[in-house]
């Protein structure tokens, strides 16, 4: 495939996988979706880019280490669950909430969300040290190649 | 509730120790003391209320439906720990911020030692087994640690895992002993246990639960042939040899007998394994440590014995012997810690502790040596210090129970041993004349305050409390009764007894032991030439070791060669076999109906599936398995949707995806062999009988009837309970989060696994310096 293409390729769908996983992480309580699909699909958005450009800009577009995406991940999830133990409730217990909004029907929130947004996060970071950790073939250079 | 703040100081302290040593190296161990200090000072104003008969407890549920409660109870026998575990303690703090200042790590090691300190304590103030339990582990685990410490010398590495390794294993079966009781007499609550003590030993379980418990307190204490890690751990700094390898944590399963002992002890074989042992590990262990001239691994052996004479005490079980335990249990206490610390401060200003090398250091540490004459002559069990008072219980104790002459003349031969070492540790160094250690005489003197504070205290204490025993006598007779009940109060504790046989045996003790001293050398040399450490114990330990190393490696050998292909073999088979097994024992060889006919669109994807599975295996182009095996995962895809599994679809559709770029990843960057096309019968009977029988598995799965009652609860409750319409994702983020949690865990620790493996090796290099 003509280099020019893949890249052009990669530019475009580079933002719309991304909304894409974020709205199917988003959704995923009511409709098809949820954290770990979404992480899922934002991987494949950086992955295509690592095909694309290569694993640098990969990971310079990852921008924080995954492995500190994934322990992010853990620790939302996990901290999703202790306010209701706060409130006296077990672990990980679900607290919902309505958030007014000004311009529609008010929002539904709640820990589980939370706890989604934490799978999301882990899901991406250990699917990037996956990738990235494969790909590292590339940029090994002189001193790494006897290995 | 001052009694759990007290449980938790000393891991208050052990969190501050690195931050305050920071602060001030020279003062961290004055500074760090402070909460040990605390801790004995307030344990002190409790004896008034304690021997009054009154019993602080505090207890909070932990884990209710497992009967673990944070419980906590301050009776006679647990204070009695608790000031030796503090007072010591505080002690140890202080001289260690000497004879450590140097060390790089200096904090590391008061964390560890204050970690031990709170799981000790926490032992002893236990009234939950469970929590005891995991206090029993905690010291087990700084142990091993501070054994370790010199983690730079082989010695220090070897002694740490054997003693892990052996305290650890009987910890473990402590574990299955508590929790059988506890199955028996339906509560963790050792007060509640003690008070049902009659169903316990009525029950069929009685011996197995006494062994396993047994199991835990002698390797603990260093019962024969358990006693080999002990010496072994003379490899730790010596202020950790002083408080935790001979005043406290070797205690601990002497602690634990003695606090079970309402409920175990009495019995038949309690008193026929407690006595053997206890009296085999006192005389042998008492005249190994004539074999030896390293002034730490005689006070080791030495060790040894008094716990086995602990432990014949408690076997015997009698009201006089356990008032001889609990006081020679102190007296021991202060006389070994000294003794211990008095060989540290040798160490420190000489530069050995090879008793061949040592002797008229009197004068130039004249406090280090009085101390250590004064600890000698109470380890000797000469009047008027406390040792005496002791050892005339212990004697009187024997002659009086059941064991008679014969345990008494045992005794006798065992504090002969003692007697000698205790001339050979407190004496010797410091008489005589000539002097050759490894520096030169004049840079010898008296070590700094802190490091003669502690010995010069406690053996003053042993000389006091000789002079005026009953001083102790109210905690001591409190204590008494918490083991032996009632009749044990009527505790005397006094200097002089008349002229009684157990007078003579004392006086035959000292003879005998003289006649050890004298004959030290010949001793010395006919024990050198047995050569005990390759035969017993020693050798059993070594030999089993390797055995399991071998097992180990040839299990490695088998399962983890390395190669990838062997893996995948070795997995499927045994699926294969597991599930061949299954058919064959309950699901039969009848296929089971077929509920519902194929549809067309649905025969079309399964002639897509079959064909993409034969093309990924016979393609010879790597890249094109890949992508075969991509179409495949798609295929399948479509068929969730078929079935109505939105969720299950995307994801698959997702993962393929990234599948196929990880391979082409994979495949571009590694070399990888060309297909080899050489048809082997088993490389395709293998996968295609598993996934047979994974089929078949499948097909009778789908006809038992599901049952509905989850299903309708999910469904019903999705959106009252989880508020949210998709049930899948309200079943993962909100009923079932916990397994969801636990599951993202998994993941993100493969991650990190994948991301160590695949660090080159610069990356690698940066780390490590």
């Amino acid at each position: 495939m003509s280099p020019v293409v893949m890249h052009t390729v990669a530019r475009m769908m580079a933002p719309v996988l991304l909304l894409v996983s974020l709205v199917l992480a988003v959704r995923g309580h009511d409709i098809p979706g949820g954290g770990f699909v979404g992480g899922l699909m934002a991987a494949t958005a950086f992955a295509l880019q690592m095909v694309a450009f290569g694993r640098p800009a990969a990971r310079k577009q990852l921008r924080v280490h995954p492995t500190r995406l994934a322990a992010a991940g853990l620790l939302v999830a996990l901290g999703s669950g202790i306010p209701a133990m706060l409130g006296g409730r077990e672990f990980l217990s679900s607290i919902w909430g309505q958030l007014p909004l000004p311009w529609s029907d008010s929002l539904k929130v709640g820990t589980p969300q939370l706890f989604d947004v934490g799978v999301y996060l882990a899901v991406l970071g250990t699917a990037m040290a996956f990738i990235l950790g494969m790909g590292r073939g590339e940029d090994t250079t002189a001193p790494d190649s006897r290995a | 509730m001052a009694l759990s703040i007290v449980f938790f100081v000393p891991f208050i302290a052990a969190a501050l120790a690195v931050l305050l040593t920071r602060l001030g190296r020279a003062g961290a161990g004055w500074v760090l003391a402070v909460f040990p200090a605390g801790l004995a000072v307030w344990f002190m104003a409790q004896v008034p209320a304690v021997v009054r008969g009154e019993v602080r407890s505090v207890s909070v549920p932990w884990i209710p439906y497992q009967g673990i409660d944070f419980a906590l109870r301050l009776d006679g026998l647990a204070l009695l720990m608790s000031l030796l575990i503090t007072g010591l303690g505080t002690l140890v703090v202080i001289y260690a911020g000497r004879y450590l200042v140097h060390h790089e790590v200096l904090g590391r090691f008061y964390g560890w030692l204050l970690l031990f300190m709170g799981g000790m304590l926490g032992i002893v103030l236990s009234d939950n087994t469970l929590l005891l339990f995991i206090c029993w582990e905690v010291t087990t685990f700084s142990s091993f640690i501070l054994i370790g410490f010199e983690h730079k010398e082989d010695a220090a590495r070897e002694s740490a895992q054997r003693a892990l390794l052996i305290t650890a294993l009987g910890g473990q079966s402590l574990l299955v002993g508590l929790l059988l009781m506890g199955d028996v007499v339906g509560t963790m609550s050792v007060s509640e246990t003690i008070a049902s003590a009659e169903a316990v030993r009525a029950s069929p379980r009685y011996l197995a639960i006494l062994l396993l418990v047994l199991g835990g307190a002698f390797t603990k204490s260093a019962q024969m042939p358990f006693h080999t890690w002990l010496p072994g751990a003379m490899t730790a700094p010596t202020p950790v040899s002083a408080y935790l390898h001979s005043a406290t944590m070797v205690k601990a399963g002497v602690f634990l007998l003695a606090r079970l002992a309402p409920v175990l002890g009495g019995t038949p074989p309690w008193e026929i394994l407690l006595t053997g042992v206890g009296t085999v590990t006192m005389v042998l262990g008492a005249l190994l440590a004539l074999g030896h001239t390293d002034l730490k691994l005689v006070l080791a052996y030495a060790t040894v014995s008094v716990l086995g004479a602990l432990v014949m005490l408690l076997g015997q079980g009698t009201a006089e012997a356990i008032q001889a335990m609990v006081a020679f249990l102190t007296a021991h206490a202060l006389y070994k810690g000294t003794l211990f610390l008095v060989a540290g401060s040798v160490d420190h200003e000489t530069g050995t502790r090879d008793l061949m090398h040592l002797s008229g250091l009197r004068k130039h540490l004249p406090l280090t040596a009085a101390a250590g004459a004064a600890a000698a002559l109470s380890m000797m069990g000469v009047p008027p210090l406390f040792g005496f008072v002791g050892k005339e219980l212990i004697y009187e104790a024997c002659l009086k129970g059941p064991g008679g002459w014969p345990l008494a003349l045992a005794a006798m031969v065992g504090f002969g041993g003692m007697v000698a070492a205790a001339m050979r540790v407190g004496v010797q160094p410091f008489a005589g004349k000539t002097f050759r250690a490894d520096k030169p005489e004049s840079e010898v003197h008296e070590a700094p305050p802190s490091m003669w504070l502690g010995p010069v205290l406690l053996a003053g204490l042993g000389l006091v409390l000789g002079l005026v025993p009953w001083v102790l006598q109210p905690l001591l007779a409190t204590a008494a009764v918490d083991i032996g009940g009632r009749q044990a109060a009527d505790l005397k504790l006094t200097l002089w007894h008349g002229v009684t046989p157990a007078l003579g045996l004392s006086a035959a003790s000292l003879a005998l032991g003289g006649g050890l001293f004298a004959l030290q050398k010949p001793v010395l040399r006919g024990l050198k030439s047995l050569n005990l450490s390759r035969h017993g114990p020693e050798q059993f330990y070594q030999e089993s070791l390797s055995a399991l190393l071998k097992l180990s490696s040839s299990l490695t050998r088998l399962l983890q060669n390395g190669s990838l292909h062997q893996y995948i073999v070795v997995t499927m088979a045994t699926l294969g076999a597991l599930l061949g097994l299954a058919v064959v024992l309950r699901l039969g060889f009848w296929p089971p109906g077929v509920s519902r006919a194929i549809l067309p669109h649905e025969v079309v994807v399964l002639v897509g599936i079959l064909v993409a599975a034969v093309l990924a295996v016979v393609s010879k182009s790597a890249l094109t398995s890949i992508l075969a095996l991509g179409a495949l995962g798609l295929a399948e895809a479509l068929l969730y949707v078929f079935f109505a599994a939105p969720d299950l679809a995307m994801t698959q559709v997702v993962v393929q995806t990234l599948t196929v770029i990880l391979f082409a990843l994979v495949f571009s960057r590694f070399p990888v062999k060309p297909h080899e096309h050489r048809f082997r019968w088993w490389t395709a009977a293998l996968p295609l009988t598993v996934g047979g029988l994974i089929t078949w598995t499948l097909l009778h799965v789908a006809a038992v009837p599901t049952h509905r009652r989850l299903a309708d609860f999910y469904a019903s409750q999705s959106v009252p309970g989880g508020k949210g319409l998709n049930i899948v994702n309200v079943i993962l983020v909100d009923f079932r989060a916990l397994d969801t949690l636990g599951e993202t865990a998994v993941l993100a620790t493969s991650g990190l696994g994948v991301y160590l493996l695949f660090r080159t090796r610069s990356q690698r290099k940066k780390r490590q310096v």
